[in-house]
């Protein structure tokens, strides 16, 4: 009895200490942490090849000299490329998707007659038109961005679709009784119905689009930092390919949190940000 | 006519023993106190309700004694041993059906599945999940999904369940309170009915008085949070109970009017902290 | 009828679409441009045949494998890291970053440690397929009904027994999900992993197509990848179906 009553108050600080939100913090630096310790010791003690695995601290050297030491003009050129080809394709794929979206999703008569071809060439992998893009634009960025808006636009335009699927008739009857004309009530009624599902969209684009672009790069060497990445690798320069790689994760992480900046500064007057569109 | 408040011993062998329990949560806005210092034994075979006003820390006594909560002092005995994990012979009933039914099971496979974790040999589940569906009136469904059926249904499965699983004692955690009125009233005949015919104790818990005398032998009255009893009152009624005919008993008019009396002022603010004792109204016996 | 009106609605565009290439490409001397009879005939005589089984093969096998290892290793990893709040808290920022990086960006990294063949490839496919499924795993294991994991703590059941009855179906629906997102990372990574460097493989042979000026059989290729996509895309929604017919039966309940 005396035992019990003397473990469980500290069973319950131990439950309280791992809910919170600093304890969490702290656990997650230390799961780095000890990531980072293992990566370097491996490669230190030899347990991995060095010349395949160079020490983390090897690594970050190259990261500082990509971003300000003697690469940089290369590294910045090369990033420069990428979101180039990034910006333009999501762009694009933006404008298409919307435009289409909203066509395809105000027409229910539409909407059941492009479902069968959409779903047909959604799951078409973006990367199996590298060789079209390529042989129609060159190994230029161009042809990055053609694959880019492929990969985007789908995504983009089943959003839309859905969202303008999901306009409340109640409120579309309701807008058209007061007399709205099409614009005042595209603006009003359908435009902040698509927002949340567009945000969404617009969200996994930003990823999916830096994935596409580095992936092309790489195979083809479109300038950018994959084919910066590809040269390294045939030069047999690890070091600089592993620094890159961390440098387009924390771009990845970087473009994750701008999406997610984005989507809750334009959906912050919605009460509740939408689910991803399941399909 | 006498009310026993720190807890009546009931008559044969104590079959759960509540000795002491508090409970305290750790907030990140200090401690909580939702239970502050709760006695009582439960004989084997009672009926006994835990009523109290909403917010009275019912749902985390039910927690602690069924072990799946750690008390902060005290302790919890089931058949003389102390309670630190859901033991074996316990089985427990909550307000919430849609989520304490696996939807993945069909409704035999979900009164199977204890017996089947438990190593039961597979005639003897079939015999007793057969049976216990055919006790709560559910035979004809054995095949259906739980979310296929309705509210009172599936209430009904989770009891099947919990009989099939053949525990000592059964907790009930408000579990009426999330179904229309007639079902209600048909599940709470059935709960009697098992209760008679299967000779298990059923500690059940509800805010609403109506229920806690029409259904118990004894009714404990609790506080609101941080949660001390009240009163323990015995009921005395008959045992064969009818919705109509002992609803308008004279015995339980008057009962329900006590507790209702006790529930009233324990809203009104009666504060463990301030209170020395309360007072012991006439009741019962 | 209604049937009748189904299928019209899923036809009418996909042939319109082909009657318009048709005829638009009828008298194109271009030989970029692909013309529809040219890439079926092409499909036929070209791939169909030896070359199936030397290029597509090989491919196929890589993918699945990767994809097979994948799930395995993500389902089971996402149990144990998601039933645990030590291991997620540990574990959170490290997956968050290394799930940012673009898988393809290993593969050079991959070529160099484990050479041209298979193992780099299936590796690849393995890395970039495991985060969403693994991820996903964490999330469904973390987000079980709180009221359903009392129910199997008070009947007793724990350990192995506790996973296989309820956390893992309870996880399910996510766990599909992940599986779901990853199914064109696999195809997209078995692809670029052959373009890259392969010395045989599906991507591998349409890349040597393109670079001998082959356009009509290098058609033929990508329309392979784009078959296996959509063939893969249905394959999976058949078996979703099937697994998960408690969860879309309840979903649509709800919805009523």
């Amino acid at each position: 009895m005396a035992a019990l009553a003397a473990t469980r108050p500290a069973g319950s600080r131990r439950t309280a200490f791992l809910r919170g939100r600093w304890s969490n913090a702290v656990l997650g630096a230390v799961g780095v942490i000890a990531i980072i310790a293992i990566w370097e010791l491996t490669s230190r003690l030899g347990i991995v090849n060095p010349s395949y695995l160079p020490p983390f601290s090897t690594v970050m050297v190259e990261v500082l000299d990509l971003l300000g030491g003697q690469r940089s003009g290369e590294f910045w050129t090369a990033l420069g490329m990428t979101m180039y080809g990034w910006s333009v394709g999501l762009v694009i794929s933006l404008v298409l998707g919307i435009v289409l979206g909203v066509l395809i999703g105000s027409s229910r008569w539409l909407r059941e007659y492009t479902n069968s071809t959409i779903e047909f060439l959604r799951p078409i992998p973006s990367v199996g038109l590298i060789p079209i893009a390529i042989v129609v634009f060159g190994v230029r960025p161009t042809a990055t961005i053609a694959v880019v808006v492929w990969a985007c636009f789908w995504v983009i335009l089943i959003h839309v679709i859905a969202g303008v699927a999901d306009v409340d008739p109640v409120a579309d009857a309701t807008a058209r009784s007061y007399g709205l004309k099409f614009f005042r009530r595209a603006r009003h009624v359908v435009w902040p119905t698509v927002l949340p599902y567009l945000m969404t969209g617009l969200r996994l684009c930003g990823t999916i689009a830096l994935v596409v672009a580095i992936t092309i790069e790489i195979v083809v060497q479109a300038p950018g930092i994959g084919a910066m990445i590809a040269t390294y690798q045939s030069a047999a320069n690890v070091t600089v390919v592993y620094a890159l790689a961390l440098l387009t994760g924390v771009l990845g992480l970087a473009i994750n949190l701008l999406m997610r900046l984005l989507e809750n500064s334009v959906l912050a007057w919605h009460s509740s940000v939408r689910a991803e569109v399941e399909k | 006519m006498s009310t026993d408040v720190t807890g009546a011993t009931p008559k044969g062998d104590v079959l759960l023993s509540v000795q002491g329990v508090q409970k305290v949560y750790t907030t990140s806005a200090g401690p909580v106190e939702a239970v502050r210092d709760l006695t009582f034994d439960l004989g084997k075979g009672e009926f006994a309700c835990l009523v109290g006003p909403s917010g009275s820390g019912k749902t985390t006594l039910l927690k602690v004694i069924s072990g799946l909560m750690p008390a902060t002092s005290g302790r919890v005995m089931l058949d003389g041993k102390v309670i630190d994990g859901p033991p074996r012979d316990m089985a427990l009933v909550f307000q919430e059906y849609g989520r304490s039914l696996y939807p993945w099971m069909r409704v035999a496979e979900n009164v199977d599945l204890p017996l089947r974790a438990a190593g039961v040999p597979k005639a003897e589940r079939h015999a007793r999940v057969e049976e216990a569906l055919e006790q709560v009136g559910l035979s004809h469904v054995p095949r259906s999904y739980p979310w296929q059926l309705s509210g009172g249904m599936q209430q009904r499965v989770a009891i099947a369940r919990a009989i099939a699983y053949r525990p000592e004692i059964l907790l009930m955690d408000e579990p009426f309170a999330a179904v229309d009125a007639q079902t209600r009233a048909d599940l709470e005949d059935l709960l009697r009915k098992i209760w008679k015919d299967l000779g298990v104790t059923v500690l059940f818990v509800t805010h609403d008085i109506d229920e806690s005398v029409y259904l118990g032998e004894r009714v404990i009255i609790l506080s609101s949070s941080p949660t001390i009893i009240l009163e323990d009152v015995h009921i005395n009624l008959p045992v064969e109970r009818d919705q109509l005919e002992t609803r308008s008993m004279p015995e339980f008019v008057e009962q329900r009017h006590h507790v209702y009396e006790q529930i009233q002022k324990a809203k009104r603010g009666y504060n463990a902290d301030t209170a020395s004792m309360p007072a012991v109204a006439a009741s019962g016996d | 009828m209604r049937a009748l009106k189904v299928t019209s609605a899923a036809l009418a565009l996909p042939v319109v679409i082909v009657i318009v290439w048709w005829l638009g490409t009828m008298n194109e001397t271009n030989p970029f441009v692909p013309k529809p009879g040219q890439m079926v005939t092409d499909l036929f005589t070209v791939w169909v045949g030896p070359l199936m089984a030397e290029q597509v093969v090989p491919s196929l096998y890589r993918l699945a494998v990767g994809l097979g290892a994948a799930i395995v290793v993500g389902v089971a990893l996402g149990l144990i890291i998601g039933s645990s709040r030590l291991a997620r808290s540990l574990t959170g920022p490290a997956f968050e970053f290394v799930r940012a990086v673009p898988p393809p960006v290993l593969l050079p990294v991959l070529l160099l440690i484990l050479g041209i063949d298979d193992s780099s490839k299936i590796f690849l496919i393995f890395l970039g397929c495991l985060w969403p499924i693994l991820l996903n795993t964490i999330d469904g294991v973390r987000s079980v009904d709180s009221v359903l994991a009392d129910t199997t703590r008070t009947y007793g059941m724990h350990g192995w027994a506790r996973f296989r009855w309820f956390v893992f179906p309870a996880a399910l629906p996510r766990i599909m999900t992940g599986i779901r997102l990853a199914l064109p990372i696999s195809i997209i990574l078995m692809v670029v992993s052959e373009m890259y460097a392969a010395l045989d493989g599906l991507g591998y042979r349409i890349m040597l197509f393109k670079q001998t000026f082959q356009m009509g059989p290098m058609w033929a290729g990508i329309l392979i990848i784009g078959l296996i996509g959509i063939l893969m895309a249905g394959l999976f929604r058949l078996v979703e179906r099937r697994v998960l017919a408690w969860y879309y039966g309840q979903r649509e309940m709800e919805k009523q």
